[in-house]
């Protein structure tokens, strides 16, 4: 049995994964060509714009970059930011979709 | 001690606020508003009342305003009028909805189209469905009584109170009122307390998109859905009904005035016949009910104070003798009949009341209603249900229908 929620006005609280998995609704995977990523070719923390970009807050900066596919919602952003291009937008799986 | 002073209803329903030492005040100062939002700049601007007042754009963003004050913590007031009212609408939905125990006043104004700035009802019966609770004032010192009244019974169970006085024939018209006394309404109305403490230590999100089934949250506790989160609105607003009574008798036991609770009854003891209304036609059918008792009829009336949540239990006690019952509204459902009307009469259903009820619609728009014209409207009533008429269309009150 789970505990009750007692607020008499409908809140949340900031959490990962408040709203589910919300990765299940994407239609398109950024996937990340690290030959082409900036931190992952100087091996230093450098560009990032995926991460301050990204509005689910996803990205991970880090070397090397990574992204979190259980709550991205595949909006493409991050690749349409990216200076080098380095993320393309992958579709998914018809039977994922 | 006592202190009485002559006022007008804006003026006493300002001083409730200033009584209540209010906090945040949002209005929007232009047509439909009424001077009571201009009293209200008065005070805080010439250091009468310490509060915040915040001038916004329309009226819309007046409740909004306050929707966001009373969240953190603030008591509020604000008040309008009329198609101000009618632009509120979407947000005093959402002021119901988050629970937020804001108090307004509405100087009951007839809507446009055609322009009016007059009197009637149908400002505030249209939003009936909004989830505030809902008094109506008959004079200017209930006014007062009641809007102090108002921030405990909302602080009490976290619902809006929308305090409703006429328009003009008490918003404008001065009458004596004894003005409580500011260290009593102090004791009488302990500080606001929110629902949710916000602090950046426990950051929330507040009112978030709910979805049709209950959800666990990543801690694992059982949200409610929006179905849920609706249920207990409806069921604060059933349970208001204690609270409303358990005011009414505290501010008698602290100010020696009391205004009924649920509804008012004047001369009903042994009256065949009952007028009723809400208002100040209601406070108009007591006269109408003098000068028919001068005629040797049996006539009582009873006063609907709070309109929202209705008195149901009341009303079946109030009307248990009644052999005729006349409704007399400043409102109209559009394409069917007054909405107390329909409220009454399903209250009783089911009960042994069934007294034929005939409903009046008057003073729309500010059409004048004199006492002698609802005595002439009551005896025109007792006569066709004399003849048999059980049933009858909605009458049109001073009004050339043909």
């Amino acid at each position: 049995m789970s505990k009750r929620d007692d607020n008499i006005s409908a809140m949340c609280t900031p959490a990962i994964g408040e709203a589910g998995k919300t990765g299940d609704w994407r239609s398109l995977r950024p996937v990340i060509d690290h030959s082409k990523c900036i931190p992952s070719i100087k091996k230093k923390s450098a560009c990032f714009l995926c991460w301050l970009y990204c509005p689910e807050g996803v990205v991970k900066a880090g070397i090397p970059v990574e992204i979190d596919l259980d709550y991205c919602k595949g909006c493409g952003i991050c690749a349409e930011e990216c200076p080098p291009r380095a993320i393309s937008m992958v579709r998914e799986e018809k039977g994922d979709e | 001690m006592s202190k009485v002073q002559i006022m007008t209803g804006n003026q006493a329903a300002a001083l409730g606020a200033m009584l209540s030492n209010v906090q945040v005040v949002a209005a929007y100062p232009i047509t439909p508003q009424s001077q009571l939002a201009e009293i209200m700049s008065q005070y805080i601007e010439g250091g009468k009342l310490r509060a915040e007042y915040v001038r916004v754009e329309s009226e819309h963003s007046a409740l909004t305003v306050c929707i966001s004050a009373s969240t953190v913590g603030a008591r509020v007031f604000t008040a309008t009028s009329a198609n101000g009212l009618l632009y509120m609408h979407e947000q005093l939905h959402w002021a119901a909805g988050a629970r937020l125990p804001i108090v307004m006043c509405c100087v009951n104004r007839g809507v446009g189209a055609p322009w009016t700035i007059f009197n009637d009802q149908q400002d505030s019966l249209s939003q009936r469905d909004t989830g505030w609770i809902q008094i109506y004032c008959r004079n200017n010192q209930e006014i007062i009584d009641t809007v102090i009244q108002a921030y405990r019974i909302a602080e009490k169970v976290y619902v809006p109170v929308m305090v409703n006085f006429d328009g003009f024939v008490l918003s404008h018209t001065m009458m004596p009122v004894e003005i409580p006394d500011a260290g009593k309404v102090r004791t009488f109305l302990p500080p606001y307390r929110p629902h949710t403490i916000l602090s950046p230590e426990d950051p929330r999100n507040i009112n978030p998109v709910l979805f049709p089934w209950r959800r666990e949250n990543t801690e694992g506790v059982l949200c409610d859905g929006y179905m849920e989160m609706r249920y207990k609105l409806q069921a604060a607003l059933e349970n208001a009904r204690e609270q409303i009574l358990e005011t009414d008798a505290a501010f008698h036991e602290s100010f020696g005035r009391k205004h009924g609770g649920m509804l008012w009854e004047y001369r009903t003891e042994d009256a065949e016949v009952i007028l009723t209304g809400m208002g100040s036609i209601a406070s108009e059918a007591t006269a109408a009910a003098d000068i028919l008792r001068e005629e040797g009829l049996k006539i009582g009336v009873v006063g609907i104070r709070v309109f929202r949540p209705f008195p149901k239990e009341d009303v079946r006690q109030a009307f248990k003798k009644a052999q005729v019952i006349v409704v007399f509204e400043k409102a109209i459902s559009y394409g069917y009949e007054g909405g107390l009307c329909s409220d009454l009469k399903s209250a009783f259903y089911g009960t042994d009341i069934r007294a034929p009820i005939h409903g009046y619609v008057a003073g729309l728009g500010g059409r004048d209603v004199k006492a002698r014209e609802l005595a002439e409207a009551a005896k025109a009533s007792m006569a066709d249900m004399k003849a048999g008429q059980i049933e009858k269309n909605t009458t049109w009150l001073n009004c050339f229908t043909g």
